[in-house]
Order: C-alpha cells, then structure tokens, then sequence
C-alpha cells in the first residue's frame, strides 16, 4: 500500500488532469454556441457585462479558493471548484461528514470522509438537476408553489442553524469573537447580506486573532 | 438576425447535446473521485459501516440544496431555455453568479430578459459571461492549492494544538459569516425575523437529535442529525411563513 503522502501526490496529479480538463470543456461550450450558430458576440460587449460582475466575482473566487481550500482537503478542492456551490452545498457537507465521522480535517481519514461527502453531494446534485430538467413541465408547478417558496428562501438558515450550534457548542470559546462581530455587523450594516462570500475571510480573521491571544494565554487549556 | 446565422432555439437538440457532455463529465469526475477515496479509506482500514453512513446522510442532506438549485434552473430558464442554466449550475456555477451575469450582459446590450433569448450573438455574450465571469475559481484552485496546503501543513507541524485551533478558526469564521448574515433581515419587522426563527428552529432540533442520541443509544441517528434538522428547519419556515407576515 502506498503512503498517504503518496496518496496525496497521486491525488494532486489526477486533481490537476481533471481540473485542466474542465477548464477545457466549460471554454468549449461558448465556443461552440458560436461556431454552430456562427455568433461571435461583439467583444465590447462582453466587456462590458463582465464589468458588471467580474471584479466582485473575480475577487470572491479568489478568497474562496484561498479560504476553503485547507477546509475541503486535495481531493474536495479539485472536485468542489469544478462542481460548484462550494459555500451552499460543498463545505456544509463535508463539515458534517467530518463531524459525524467523529475524524479532523488535516488528517488523512478527513481527506477521505471530506472528498466521499463532497463526491456524493455532487453526484446526488447533478442527478437531481438532470431529472429536474428532464420532469421540467411537471415539475415546475411544485418547484415555484408559493407554499414551498419561504422553505427554498430560508435554506441557508436552516442549514447554519444546525452545523453552528454542533460546532458552537464545541468550539464555543473560538466562537465568541467572530459571532459577536457578525451579529453586529449584519444587525448595523444589513445590506451587507448581499456580500457574505466577502465577508467570510473576514470572520477568519477575527476568529483566528481572538484564537491566537486566548492561545498565548493559556486560555485553551483551562 | 445575420443572414449567415443558424436559426437559433435556446432550448434545441444541439444545446442538449452540449448539457449532456458537459453532465457525463462532472459525473465521471465525482464517480472517479469517490471510489478512489473509498478504496483508500478501506485500504486503511476505515469501517465500511462509517463509509456507508457517510454517503447516505451526505446524499440524504444534498436533497434540499440540490432543489434549491434546480430552482435556479428554473429560473434562468425563463429567458435562456433549460440547457445552459443546466450546464452553468452543474458546474461551477451558482444561481447567485449566474443571474447577475445574464443581467449585467442584457443590460450591457439594452435587452430586456423579461422573455426567451432568440439573438443568438446576445445568446452567446451571455455565455461567456457566465463563463469568464467564474473561470478564476477554477483556474485559480490547481495554481494555489499546494502552497495553501504547504503554508497549513507547516501551521500544524510547528505547533499542533494551535494547528488544531487553526483549523477550527477557519470553520468558525464561515459560520459566523452565514450565521450573522442571518441577522441582516431583523430590522425589516416580522417578515424579517422568520430566518432567525428557522435558525433556532433548526438549532434546536440538532440539539433534540444530539439528546436522543445520547439517552436513547440511538447511533443511527448521528449521521442524520443534520439532514433532519435542515428539513424540520425548512417544513418550519413553509408552515409559519404566513404567521411572519409572508
């Protein structure tokens, strides 16, 4: 059996084929749309839509990549930053996969719990999608039925309210300082609801510094 | 139209063609990844009972995500048919990305989105929009992440306990990020505080899980804690929606 250091390397080299293979097949779907129907768009154009969107998505997929990265682990990351709905979906599950796996991200069984959670979470995703399209006239009804609609808006608290109160209650000493901060934040500065993905490295932050002086003063071992 | 153009539908058999090739590819990927982790994992000696769990509650807690999804499908399908918000949300694309890209380029070019894309150049500029506009994750993830793991690597090789407390840093910060972001809607009245209602709702119900796992014996239930919690959270919001004023 090959070590886990070797584990990894064959990982990162398998991550780096498909990634790069991803990155081909995505390009490929606007180049095609243009050849087939001969509809090159006017490159201003495009400049100027993407001016609309790319320097906060641009900076986002940056901190993200940054920021998740040591949470998903080396076969989570390359499979995440394909399949996407890394901040909904992805870290979620991999959170609670570890979580009740009873393994640490960092350690090798993580890495396996982290990438199995976020392989089937894309598998079942991709699925779903897939029948969705497919049952599309008879789906639609039910899918935009106003009775369910509070349910769909309401998914990122439902979600966070049972993974914070698992990590909170166990980490609650790590969790003062960022809670704090963010509560007050969103509570003073509500249209800041629209730029969490921003404000996620900064909760890192503050959550890491009030870590590192609770460290050095012994907090953690009382 | 130029004369030299196809005839366009958003929603034709080439269009498909493109969704399906790009479906079987992020399947084959997510396929290869998962039986490459389970054979380790067993390989090492991992139970294959917590590896069965792992995937079934994972499976169980992407349910209502993933519906949340196929209602960004269906929404952007609206204006630009169902194969291309199909192929933009099963790789790496969000709902949260997608729209505002379709908008911000409809704008740029004076249209409105108000009823399907027949232009196929306005087509394919909302394409590579969505395209470019979230490349950089992907291009970004195979250039950085071996320094990230070395700098994380050397963090807990240097000191262990605090490379522990690193890590849980790093979990914390995301949560109270979404955690708060749930705050942002208080000072709107009722409406506003039924997101804060599904959180403790969904809170509360994790703890009720935890407690029965511990009093009951009931191991089951630990890896369906928080699918379970997730969904209680979101029959509660369907259900006391009108109660808030919704």
């Amino acid at each position: 059996m090959i070590s886990y250091n070797e584990y990894l390397d064959t990982t990162h080299r398998a991550g780096q084929i498909w990634i790069w293979s991803a990155v081909c097949v995505i390009l490929f779907v606007p180049v095609a749309i243009c050849l087939k129907y001969n509809a090159w768009p006017e490159g201003s154009s495009v400049l100027k839509g993407l001016l609309g969107v790319a320097p906060i998505y641009w900076t986002v997929g940056f901190i993200e990549v940054v920021t998740f990265t040591p949470m998903l682990g080396t076969g989570g990351t390359y499979l995440s930053f394909v399949t996407g709905n890394v901040t909904a979906l992805k870290v979620p599950a991999a959170l609670n996969a570890m979580e009740s796996a009873g393994v640490k991200s960092g350690t090798e069984e993580g890495e396996l719990i982290s990438t199995i959670a976020i392989a089937t979470a894309s598998i079942v995703t991709t699925i779903i999608i897939s029948a969705g399209v497919l049952l599309f006239a008879q789906l639609t009804p039910l899918i935009n039925s106003p009775v369910l609609k509070p349910a769909f808006d309401n998914i990122m608290p439902a979600l966070f309210g049972g993974l914070g109160v698992v990590y909170i209650s166990r980490n609650w000493k790590v969790s003062i300082a960022p809670m704090a901060f963010m509560l007050a934040l969103f509570i003073a500065v509500p249209s800041l609801g629209n730029s969490v993905g921003v404000l996620v490295p900064v909760g890192i932050l503050i959550a890491l510094g009030a870590a590192r002086l609770m460290y050095k003063k012994g907090w953690f071992s009382k | 139209m130029n004369k030299t153009q196809a005839a366009f539908d958003p929603n034709s058999a080439f269009m498909y063609a493109l969704a399906v090739l790009v479906i079987v590819f992020v399947l084959a990927q997510s396929i290869y990844f998962l039986l490459r982790a389970l054979r380790r994992a067993r390989a090492i000696g991992m139970d294959r009972a917590t590896l069965s769990k792992t995937v079934g509650s994972t499976a169980l807690f992407t349910l209502a995500p993933a519906f949340s999804i196929l209602l960004g499908v269906v929404t952007l399908a609206k204006f630009l048919g169902l194969p291309l918000p199909w192929i933009r949300l099963s790789v790496i694309g969000a709902i949260t990305y997608e729209l505002p890209a379709a908008t911000s380029t409809a704008n740029a070019l004076g249209i409105s989105l108000s009823e399907t894309i027949t232009d196929p150049k306005v087509f394919s500029a909302i394409a590579w929009v969505m395209t470019l506009g979230i490349l950089p994750s992907i291009v970004l993830t195979p250039v950085l992440i071996k320094g990230i793991q070395r700098g994380v690597v050397k963090i807990q090789s240097k000191d262990k306990a605090w490379g522990d407390i690193f890590m849980t840093s790093l979990f914390m910060g995301m949560i109270s990020a979404f955690s708060g972001m749930v705050f942002s809607h208080i000072r709107e009245g009722l409406p506003g505080l039924l997101p804060i209602a599904v959180l403790a709702v969904s809170a509360i119900a994790m703890c009720i899980c935890g407690l029965i796992v511990k009093k009951a014996n009931a191991k089951w239930l630990e890896n369906y804690a928080m699918p379970f919690s997730m969904l209680i959270g979101m029959a509660f919001a369907a259900i006391a929606a009108p109660a808030f004023g919704l």
